[in-house]
């Protein structure tokens, strides 16, 4: 247990969000109106647990005997998480009355979802990560489903349990397999004695299940069959969350997991690992995105793109590089999270309305929803000066300066490929007709997230810097 | 530590077209008369800066001037940086002065969604100065992209039937190049932080930088820069983009991409290949001259075979800029300075020769030379206009088009680097080609009897704005090619300093 107050002050944010976790249960139980009250209560406790992160980002402290730490790189990552999630929470709130699939656990399972995301980013052991990715994952699996009426649902739940099952098994078999070459589960034992492990191949054996369990979470391939299903079957809110904040928590892990090879120059010997799964994911992911034409599919396989290009960064290893990383997950965070309120706007009952060709016109239906539909379309294909362009330069910095810049070059004329599909969505909102008549009704909750989106979307592009210094002087800790 | 130098003419230049492009947002849709005038009025204002800055330039300094310089992403130490040379100053000359005539031309052709097109408009100017200024590589690079992002615009919204084809074609061939290109920029600073210990993007310091990178790897960064400025030009292989962008483009869109867009690719060369590659520049300067010269005459030829009167012109680009590059990588003081006089020639002649048929195109929609035939008796004031500017783009001597072409043949001619009298002589035949398809289109269009007879209550001669469009570049045509000193002075020393760089650097394989 903490020892004195000062500590207890330091888990607030897993306290406080753990209380309201509670506290919504028994509002969701005891009380009509609870879907009324819910989603604020979620708001405004995302929202506080994301301000208390940020402003306690350089309180860094190992806690419960270096089980887990707080502050630093995983205060940024909780703000990433509880900010993204306040997002969702927000366009969620008309998303789910509209469709009538509306249960109360709905807002619990995103705040439990988040609590375990957080664990996982401030985990410091292997127990503690698990944990933390066990919390996370199952929310993730009933949430896919929360539409129990629907087939695709359905499926894209079943879909995501059984395989997401599966990619645990891996993970829990490469710890069994650390533990018993190193005796220890506490990463910061593993860490110091790194270079040494990386001689024993039953360490290296567990370490590589271990990343291709967590390989299998940031949705890189050859382990993404899951994506493009369960992120089109979901809810177009869950879609939003888990391809945001889920791939952020699950990089942050990763990013846990070798710190060993970016502080303490200890050889990066899964370089060509993470540098064959980066090329093959940018690759199929923006190759197959062209010939997509459901948006949320589209998305998917841009998602599974955008896992490669964070994942050069794991292949370059230097302090840079995890840097640019964390940049390009909150700048991917926010995009896409704009990208898919967007879409969940527009959609219409029985997943209608989210093949490309309801977008066309947009512009004349609504000017707004279709000039930041665009923004984040540009923004996706690291156009300057928006918030994505910074993440894919800050990475491809990273890797230059380790001598790959052959992946850097794989990762531009992936780029150029996915600008194709990016584009065809402003042409459609742009400079077709609408085709399909109906009428956007555009939730002012949804809007209101879309437009804070847009902003930091903006904000980022426009001076990196804000965000860049953040994460710079916390990375080494 | 260098002092911040602040100098806020170019920023003012720079933000002026910005800050109207989001007041243009703020008026309604229906306002088309005032946000028409509004977008004039302040391309107006942003040529006025110009010329302040003009007369603030001093072109006996060979450094850069006008410099604001501001630290802007301190992790990756980039500045705002923008400061100029000669050859910026008469290229953003060149753009201020084409934008609000450009803007002025299109009061009667763009009347859909006119807001988001004089927005767009504005915004690309901004783009455009800031290629033109910018003094951090990694600046130039956010402008370079940024502005295919209006044009973009500009072309799938108010183009022709192919349009959507002709902007993703366009958006994907820059975006190609210029991807290599950012690789290379990275590339660059990290190396420049292993030999300096700073990393940095800051072009000034790059350019001490740049020489000393081994041949072998200095080729590739050259190429990687290179590729994206052919592209961009374009250069012979890879023109195939600019017709299709030409042809669907909006008339202001064509005027403004030959006018302006396609001279950020020279002004890359010069600013960036040169200078910071300079024995690879050398290297590669005959395989790209001779790519140069293949453009000239494949331009002219497939010209002189078009239908489509602005296809032939969209051609004719191809061929007139092979005469810039030509000039470029003769690498001589006269041939650069003639390729740098020829952008804006080209600026002027092309422009021209877009906003004409423009005119043309206006009245009886139609493009086809065969649909036209002479119109001298019917619209006889358009029939003078049309001569003076074929002319102009043939290379007629006391019009701009025969200074910069004649400055360029003359410079390759004795050119050290290409060492060979080849080159000009393929090249001089461009120009007696350029005559041909001018010459045959203009009497072909013009001249003879009117088959046509729709063209009788279909054409009617210039309106006053229309004069108003054109007169300005027409003396600016006569100015150049009766006085051209104004402006080649205004470049000389600038031209000087990069050569002299080249030539240090490549003193030992010259012999």
């Amino acid at each position: 247990m903490p020892a004195n107050t000062s500590e207890y002050l330091m888990i607030m944010p897993f306290i406080f969000l753990g209380s309201t976790i509670l506290f919504s249960i028994i509002i969701e139980i005891s009380i009509k109106k609870s879907e009324e009250i819910l989603p604020w209560l979620s708001i405004i406790s995302f929202f506080i647990v994301a301000l208390y992160s940020l402003l306690n980002i350089n309180n860094h402290a190992m806690l419960f005997n270096g089980m887990m730490q707080v502050g630093g790189k995983s205060a940024i990552f909780n703000f990433i998480f509880n900010l993204g999630a306040m997002l969702i929470t927000i366009s969620s709130i008309d998303y789910i009355k509209k469709y009538g699939t509306y249960y109360g656990e709905y807002y619990i399972l995103i705040q439990s979802s988040v609590l375990g995301m957080m664990i996982m980013a401030g985990s410091n052991d292997l127990i503690m990560i698990f944990l933390g990715l066990e919390l996370m994952s199952i929310c993730f699996y009933i949430l896919a489903g929360i539409n129990r009426k629907k087939l695709t649902a359905n499926e894209a739940s079943m879909k995501y349990f059984l395989l997401g099952a599966f990619a645990t098994g891996f993970i829990v078999y490469g710890i069994a397999l650390i533990y018993g070459a190193a005796g220890s589960t506490n990463i910061s034992i593993l860490i110091s004695n790194f270079s040494n492990l990386l001689t024993n191949i039953i360490f290296v054996t567990g370490f590589i299940l271990f990343l291709i369990g967590f390989s299998f979470k940031i949705a890189a391939v050859p382990f993404h069959m899951w994506v493009p299903d369960v992120y089109q079957g979901s809810a177009t809110t869950v879609t939003g969350l888990m391809s945001t904040t889920g791939k952020t928590a699950a990089f942050s892990v990763l990013i846990i997991a070798l710190t060993a090879i970016f502080t303490l120059n200890s050889p990066n010997n899964f370089r060509n690992y993470f540098a064959v799964i980066s090329t093959l994911s940018m690759l199929l992911g923006s190759i197959v995105a062209i010939s997509q034409n459901n948006l949320k599919r589209m998305l998917a396989y841009s998602s599974i793109a955008h896992a490669g290009y964070m994942t050069i960064g794991l292949a370059a290893g230097n302090i840079d590089s995890i840097a640019g990383i964390i940049f390009y997950l909150a700048a991917y965070t926010f995009i896409n999270i704009g990208a898919f309120s967007i879409i969940s706007i527009v959609e219409g009952e029985n997943d209608s309305h989210i093949d490309i060709d309801s977008f066309s016109g947009l512009n004349s239906k609504s000017p707004v929803l279709a000039a930041l539909m665009s923004l984040f379309m540009f923004a996706l294909a690291g156009i300057p000066p928006l918030a994505g362009f910074f993440g894919k330069y800050y990475v491809f910095v990273g890797a230059i300066e380790s001598g790959l810049t052959w992946l850097a070059i794989v990762g531009v004329l992936s780029s150029v490929i996915s600008v194709y599909f990016y584009l065809r969505v402003v042409v459609f909102m742009y400079f077709k007709e609408p085709v399909q008549n109906f009428q956007v009704e555009i939730s002012p909750y949804a809007l209101t997230s879309v437009i804070i989106s847009s902003a930091l979307v903006l904000i980022f592009g426009i001076m990196p810097d804000i965000l860049m210094n953040i994460i710079t002087s916390v990375i080494k800790l | 530590m260098e002092h911040m130098q602040e100098n806020l003419i170019l920023t003012s230049l720079l933000i002026i077209p910005i800050i109207g492009s989001v007041l243009v947002l703020f008026f309604h849709e229906e306002q088309k008369k005032i946000i028409r005038w509004f977008g004039f009025i302040i391309s107006i204002i942003a040529f006025i800066i110009s010329l302040i800055a003009y007369n603030q330039y001093n072109p006996a300094e060979p450094q850069f001037q006008l410099i604001h310089k501001v630290l802007w992403i301190k992790s990756l130490n980039i500045s705002y940086h923008v400061g100029i040379d000669g050859i910026s100053l008469i290229l953003i000359l060149l753009t201020t002065f084409l934008t609000p005539l450009t803007l002025l031309s299109t009061w009667k052709a763009i009347d859909k969604n006119v807001k988001m097109f004089t927005f767009s408009m504005l915004l690309l100017e901004a783009g455009m100065l800031g290629v033109f200024m910018s003094l951090d590589i990694f600046l130039f690079y956010i402008f370079w992209e940024a502005m295919l992002i209006p044009m973009y615009f500009i072309i799938g919204i108010w183009g022709g039937e192919r349009r959507i084809y002709a902007s993703i074609k366009f958006f994907l061939y820059t975006m190609f190049g210029s991807l290599l290109m950012l690789i290379a920029i990275i590339w660059l600073a990290v190396y420049a932080s292993s030999q300096t210990g700073m990393f940095t993007t800051n072009l000034i310091d790059l350019y001490k930088v740049g020489p000393t990178i081994t041949r072998e790897i200095q080729n590739w960064m050259f190429l990687a820069f290179f590729l994206s400025f052919a592209i961009k030009v374009p250069i012979f292989p890879l023109h195939t983009w600019l017709p299709d962008a030409h042809v669907e483009a909006p008339t202001a869109g064509s005027v403004i991409l030959a006018g302006v867009l396609l001279k950020m690719g020279t002004y890359g060369l010069v600013r960036f290949c040169l200078p910071l590659f300079p024995q690879a520049a050398v290297h590669y300067a005959s395989f790209i001259s001779i790519l140069a010269v293949i453009g000239i005459i494949y331009g002219a030829l497939v010209s002189m075979v078009q239908p489509d009167m602005k296809k032939l012109v969209a051609y004719s680009s191809v061929s007139h800029l092979g005469f810039v590059v030509l000039g470029i990588f003769a690498m001589t003081v006269e041939s650069t300075q003639g390729a740098i006089i020829q952008m804006v020639n080209h600026g002027l002649s092309t422009g021209a020769l877009f906003l004409l048929v423009g005119v043309l195109y206006e009245r009886t929609h139609h493009r086809e030379i065969e649909y036209y035939g002479g119109i001298a008796k019917i619209v006889p004031v358009y029939s003078t206009l049309l001569m003076i500017v074929s002319l102009s783009s043939i290379g007629l001597p006391g019009l701009n088009g025969f200074v910069g072409e004649f400055l360029i043949l003359l410079g390759s001619f004795k050119s050290q680097v290409l060492n060979s009298w080849w080159y000009t002589i393929f090249a001089a035949t461009g120009v007696i080609f350029a005559a041909v398809y001018l010459l045959w289109m203009y009497q072909r269009v013009v001249f003879g009897e009117v088959k046509n007879v729709n063209l009788f209550q279909e054409l009617t001669d210039m309106n006053a704005r229309e004069l108003l469009v054109l007169l300005p570049i027409i003396l600016m045509i006569v100015w150049i090619g009766i006085y051209p000193s104004t402006f080649l002075k205004l470049t000389e020393v600038s031209v000087q300093t990069i050569l002299q760089n080249v030539s240090i650097n490549t003193f030992d394989f010259l012999k």
